[in-house]
């Protein structure tokens, strides 16, 4: 079963989002999505002081076999991409919820509708079927 | 429904992920693609290819029919067990699939053709065959394993009773033999030495644990896909098909063009190579990050544009690699359309590895 931490919240695009104590919040790709992708091989993390809003593509995962667009969960702009992943996009597979973060962002106005970490496990666990 | 091999129930408890490839419910992975890659290149990795068609030509004149409809030349073939590789061309000199031929004795010869051309492929072959008084025979009665890697044959021999041992350890490259009931051969899709082993249906799933169980690690479909893309070698409706010819697809070394040779697609060759060959399949190393995959637009400034027809990431080379249909006159510096961005790639010649060694520099 691939982890699913209760203190983030999610998109059915299989983002996850964590609000950190200064109100930004870290992105990144969750365990189901990095075990259904496979190794990594190569990320392309979004630039700094790029405004970006929900939905829109805004980083690049690619496995061995496929590449795969990574979307903005929420408004805002980014504040710094995670540089480490150039050389270590690995990282993804092995901490997606540590060193596996895409992108900080400051989000503007109200989040959009994200879901639960409770919602999130029944949406993957219906993909499953 | 897709169609499942003698092994498939073990792939799925082994926890695979299951694809479908030319018709058939296949393993793309149990774990790791890229270990299973590694394993194979360092130590020997097993493989479930009995998605593959093997077909057994028999009569008396077989030689002639395959003369005919075969492009490399079974003339070559004068020892028993020894393999050809080559195409099947229609008469434009499209390449109807890419196949391996076992030469069995004078009156048996086995082709091994790709599952996703399994039909059109013995279709060709029944129509062409009838005049030849020649039988086509499918052996679905068979499984294939293919086990490769430099520790490979020696898991094998491992299995086999001493004297298979000694014989199996003694085949050239690209022989095979029938040793202790099995179909043995020196023959693979990755660039490693190792063993295809065709047998009983029925005897797959010991043979699949005795393998892993000596050590042999499994793996799948995408470990393969990539190997054979470090070896240089096509695949099939990828880098070539029955709209590009075996000149413009990097196997010009298996067309035999020697005097006298009357094979289907030979008078188109010749055409095409009289109006000169406008395009050629190349080998790309991406210079930047990023990675090539199939359909990507090659620009090969002064000379056109071209395409990839096969991509990956080389996690031998840790660099993006791919084959390309590109310009004849491209030079040997490109650029690649990847996701909207020019990346700048090198030409060379594959195979990019060879026997775990890396042949780009």
């Amino acid at each position: 079963m691939s982890k699913v931490p209760s203190d983030l919240k999610y998109t059915r695009t299989h983002e996850w989002l964590r609000t950190l104590p200064d109100g930004t919040v870290e992105v990144g790709i969750t365990d189901h999505a990095q075990h259904a992708l496979g190794d990594l091989v190569f990320v392309e993390v979004p630039e700094k002081g790029r405004k970006v809003t929900p939905g829109e593509p805004f980083a690049v995962v690619e496995s061995v076999k496929a590449a795969s667009d990574v979307y903005a969960p929420v408004t805002g702009e980014v504040i710094e991409g995670n540089a480490a992943l150039a050389n270590a996009p690995e990282t993804i597979n092995t901490d997606p919820y540590g060193g596996g973060w895409l992108a900080r962002l400051r989000p503007e106005g109200a989040p959009g509708a994200l879901l639960s970490a409770a919602e999130y496990e029944k949406l993957t666990a219906e993909e499953g079927n | 429904m897709a169609r499942r091999t003698p092994l498939f129930a073990i792939h799925q408890a082994a926890g695979a992920r299951i694809v479908d490839f030319g018709g058939w419910d296949m393993p793309l992975q149990y774990g790791s693609l890229i270990a299973e890659h590694h394993a194979v290149r360092r130590a020997a990795g097993v493989f479930d290819v009995s998605h593959m068609c093997v077909v057994d030509l028999e009569g008396e004149a077989v030689r002639p029919f395959l003369l005919k409809l075969y492009a490399n030349d079974v003339n070559k073939l004068a020892v028993p067990g020894k393999a050809l590789y080559g195409c099947l061309l229609n008469e434009r000199g499209g390449v109807i699939d890419d196949l391996i031929v076992y030469y069995l004795g004078e009156q048996r010869f086995r082709a091994v053709v790709n599952a996703g051309t399994r039909d059109k492929d013995l279709a060709w072959m029944r129509r062409h065959a009838e005049p030849f008084g020649v039988a086509v025979r499918e052996r679905a009665d068979l499984a294939m394993l293919a086990v490769q890697g430099p520790e490979a044959r020696e898991r094998v021999a491992g299995l086999l009773s001493s004297a298979g041992a000694q014989r199996a350890l003694a085949l050239g490259a690209f022989f095979g033999a029938e040793i202790d009931g099995w179909f043995i051969s020196r023959t693979g899709y990755t660039g490693e030495d190792g063993f295809e082993v065709m047998l009983p249906a029925s005897e797959a799933e010991s043979l699949w644990h005795a393998l892993t169980g000596a050590g042999v690690v499994p793996c799948g479909l995408g470990a393969r896909d990539t190997l054979r893309l470090e070896a240089g070698m096509n695949l099939y409706g990828n880098d070539m098909d029955e709209n590009t010819n075996p000149l413009e697809s990097g196997l010009a070394w298996t067309v035999a063009m020697g005097p006298g040779r009357a094979f289907i697609g030979r008078e188109a060759l010749e055409a095409l190579r009289a109006r000169g060959l406008e395009r050629k399949l190349a080998g790309l190393v991406l210079e930047e990050r990023g990675v090539l995959r199939a359909h990507q637009r090659v620009i090969a400034p002064g000379a056109g544009e071209g395409e990839i027809t096969s991509g990956t990431f080389s996690p031998t080379l840790e660099r993006s690699i791919a084959l390309a249909r590109i310009p004849a006159s491209a030079s040997d510096q490109v650029q690649v359309d990847v996701r909207g961005k020019l990346l700048a790639a090198r030409v060379v010649k594959p195979p990019f590895v060879r026997h775990g060694k890396s042949l780009v520099g």
